[in-house]
């Protein structure tokens, strides 16, 4: 009888406690973009799921449609998404427009420091106002723009014996934008292995970002700067400074000496296909592709290898990478903070960069095995210390539309002279901040 | 009794419905049937239109609601008119409109005068030139991306064939001269068809007694081509020229598709700008003044036209 009993309660408890944790159970839509480590989280949401009981469904969108895409949904505040992996530009937006949820008192009730992510990342895709103590992301994936290049032709004695006699210099990792200029042009045109290669595949996509992220490769070792003093707009003297009119003209000659044919619209996936297909002794591309490009069973392991974007007046390197927040809009908005709470585990974001994606938590960043976990994870670090991003206002898009054009104009179409594309370029911003009120 | 349709229709209504009709007048009654389709035209037409007419005079952001709205006037007009971009989007809309209408007109009239003859394999031609349009531009613009690809495109290459060129030497999507020929040259293609079959239906309705009478006249081949042929088909001509300039004022797929508005802004036609200005940079009240300038002057233009149209059509 007792057995009986206490078999009835055993059974009632855990019908109860299934019921609870059915009724609880919610199914969350995670968005992002459709790339390497979006395959990755997939694979570590698994964990969630199991622990949790909820249900992750993933939204994944190209990247050259993934800023309309989202922004429409937010725009029109879409349920879509519960958690969103936005574009570090988007911060300003997501949290004045109301986007975002503001995560600091989730932060302080579930003990989430912000100390414990690299500071660059914080400040990056975190915060709003800038470098202010008011989060709505959490750093989800740190990124720049670095880059990779055929370390087996580079190796070549033959080839290294040409670059020698072409500029009396060894043939090595450049060690300055100049230098990857003249390594670029040293392999443009040039014959390896019976096939014509080029010299280095760069950004100069035209439709969403790619031009401005990669001009920008060059512009921050030059010491371009947005504003003479931070967050007063006054753009004159800063935007068209010599030291920016030199890199734009630099980068310029870059397109036109030392690129493949056609490549007038490139960007991403224009790079990759570019250096698998042996094409190019050099690309530029986000280090979130770097684990899946040494995995590459043609071009990748031992033909591979990658370096830091080179410095000339400074270190710099453009800022790829996102935070996670949770969307205002959300009706699930509990158990998407579940998951943010989850995700910034130390243990859950060692196996983040396990799996290829780039942590940001200091916990992974700072083990002493981290920089030789990954051939390029000291190139990444090195990067992360050097970073500069775009305008992160909520006109962002306005703003890096406005550049693209004047960017495309003069380094594409061969418009007017780099000065003017920059002088240009001030007429646009400040026209745009003075539609927003702030100037 | 009577077995008029009217009649008959008449018995066949309840008596309970027939008895409220009775009471409306004729004109009530067409009210009534044609109120559905003007509540539908003003809800989806009319009104989104006063409303960006409204719009155009505000700083209206769509992707800022809880922003202040201000009215401002004339300024996105005046701001618009006196930029220098958008008259270079003008020009290079103007450059594609002029070149496609010009050659679709050409070669659709050739290829219809062609096929209009009597020949084996007559309606398997006409199946393959017609190909083309049934695709979807989105295919199309992909499609040709690839040809003129400098290195391993065929058009490159054809072109290398002719001239002995290096096919990697010239970039059609690349090139600011060659650039907006190249999205002619795909408009083109992929359009031409469309022209031929208005042109063929017009050639076919040109009665044969007519071509007989000339022929007893003596009148020469050339002299029928131009007397008998020319001003017949001209209504048909001048229609397809109305459809394919409106669409193509409005073209925005395939050019994105090819060149994104490249290189630089040089194929950045009025559409590919608006689209910008509205769902990217979200200035909804300035991309509204846009719209209403390109509205004005599509249909300026086509009324123009249809008058013109109107009186071939008289003479």
């Amino acid at each position: 009888m007792t057995y009986t009993k206490l078999a009835s309660a055993s059974a009632i408890v855990l019908a109860a406690t299934t019921l609870s944790t059915k009724a609880n159970a919610e199914d969350l839509t995670l968005c992002w973009a459709a790339w390497d480590p979006a395959n990755a989280l997939v694979e570590l949401s698994k964990e969630f799921e199991a622990e949790s009981g909820h249900t992750m469904n993933f939204e994944f969108v190209p990247w050259p449609n993934f800023a309309d895409r989202m922004l429409n949904e937010l725009n029109s505040g879409g349920k879509l998404c519960d958690l969103l992996i936005g574009d570090s530009q988007w911060i300003g937006g997501g949290a004045e427009n109301g986007h975002y949820v503001k995560l600091n008192d989730f932060f302080d009730a579930e003990g989430i420091s912000m100390d414990d992510f690299a500071p660059a990342t914080v400040y990056a895709y975190s915060t709003w106002p800038k470098g202010t103590p008011n989060y709505y992301a959490l750093p989800a994936m740190g990124d720049a723009n670095g880059w990779f290049y055929r370390k087996d032709w580079f190796e070549n004695p033959e080839i290294q014996a040409a670059y020698k006699e072409a500029t009396g210099q060894d043939l090595r990792e450049p060690e300055s934008q100049k230098e990857l200029l003249q390594i670029a042009q040293f392999f443009q045109g040039r014959e390896i292995d019976g096939k014509t290669v080029y010299g280095a595949a760069i950004f100069t996509e035209r439709g969403s970002e790619g031009i401005t992220m990669g001009v920008t490769g060059a512009l921050y070792p030059w010491g371009f700067k947005y504003e003479n003093t931070p967050g007063s707009y006054d753009m004159e003297g800063a935007v068209n400074s010599p030291e920016a009119v030199e890199a734009l003209e630099f980068y310029k000659e870059f397109y036109e000496t030392a690129t493949p044919p056609g490549y007038t619209n490139s960007y991403m996936g224009e790079s990759l296909d570019a250096f698998k297909s042996g094409q190019v002794a050099m690309a530029m591309n986000w280090f979130a592709f770097f684990p899946g490009l040494y995995a590459d069973p043609n071009t990748g392991g031992d033909k591979i290898d990658f370096f830091v974007n080179p410095p000339q007046n400074q270190a710099g390197s453009t800022l790829g990478g996102q935070g996670i927040s949770v969307v205002s809009y959300s009706d699930k908005q509990d158990a998407a903070l579940e998951y943010i709470k989850w995700f910034a585990q130390p243990e859950v974001q060692a196996k983040w960069w396990e799996l290829g994606g780039y942590s940001a938590h200091n916990s992974v960043l700072e083990d002493p095995g981290f920089v030789d976990s990954q051939p390029f994870a000291g190139d990444f670090l090195e990067a992360m210390a050097g970073v500069q991003d775009f305008w992160q206002e909520p006109a962002y898009a306005e703003l890096l539309l406005a550049m693209q054009k004047r960017i495309h104009d003069y380094v594409v179409a061969d418009q007017g002279t780099a000065q003017e594309a920059l002088n240009l370029l001030i007429e646009d911003w400040t026209e745009v901040f003075e539609d927003e009120g702030k100037l | 009794m009577s077995d008029r349709t009217v009649d008959r229709v008449a018995q066949a209504t309840p008596e309970r419905v027939a008895r409220k009709i009775r009471g409306l007048s004729d004109r009530a009654i067409a009210w009534i049937f044609i109120s559905p389709t003007i509540f539908l035209l003003l809800a989806i037409n009319i009104f989104p239109l006063i409303w960006t007419i409204q719009l155009s005079f505000t700083n209206y952001k769509a992707n800022r609601i809880g922003r202040e709205v201000k009215d401002v006037g004339l300024r996105n007009y005046e701001r618009i008119l006196t930029d220098s971009d958008t008259w270079l989007n003008m020009q290079a809309t103007a450059h594609f409109l002029f070149w496609t209408i010009f050659f679709q007109v050409l070669i659709g009239f050739t290829l219809a005068w062609l096929i209009n003859k009597k020949f084996k394999g007559n309606d398997l031609w006409t199946t393959i030139i017609v190909l083309p349009m049934m695709l979807s531009p989105a295919v199309v613009g992909n499609f040709w991306k690839f040809l003129y690809q400098p290195q391993i495109g065929l058009f490159n290459y054809i072109v290398s064939w002719f001239t002995g060129k290096d096919p990697s030497s010239f970039e059609m999507l690349g090139s600011v001269t060659l650039a907006p020929w190249a999205i002619v040259i795909v408009d083109t293609w992929m359009w031409t068809p469309f022209v031929m079959l208005i042109c063929l239906a017009g050639l076919r309705s040109i009665p044969d007694y007519i071509y007989e009478a000339a022929e007893i006249d003596r009148a020469s081949k050339l002299r029928q081509f131009f007397t008998i042929t020319i001003p017949m088909v001209l209504p048909f001509l001048m229609l397809a020229v109305l459809f394919r300039g409106i669409e193509n004022f409005k073209m925005f797929d395939l050019v994105v598709q090819l060149t994104g508005g490249g290189p630089g802004s040089v194929t950045e036609l009025t559409s590919i700008n608006l689209k910008r200005e509205a769902f990217e940079k979200w200035r909804t009240g300035y991309a509204s003044a846009y719209a209403i300038i390109l509205f004005v002057t599509v249909f300026g233009l086509a009324s123009i036209y249809v008058k013109a149209l109107n009186k071939v059509k008289q003479r």
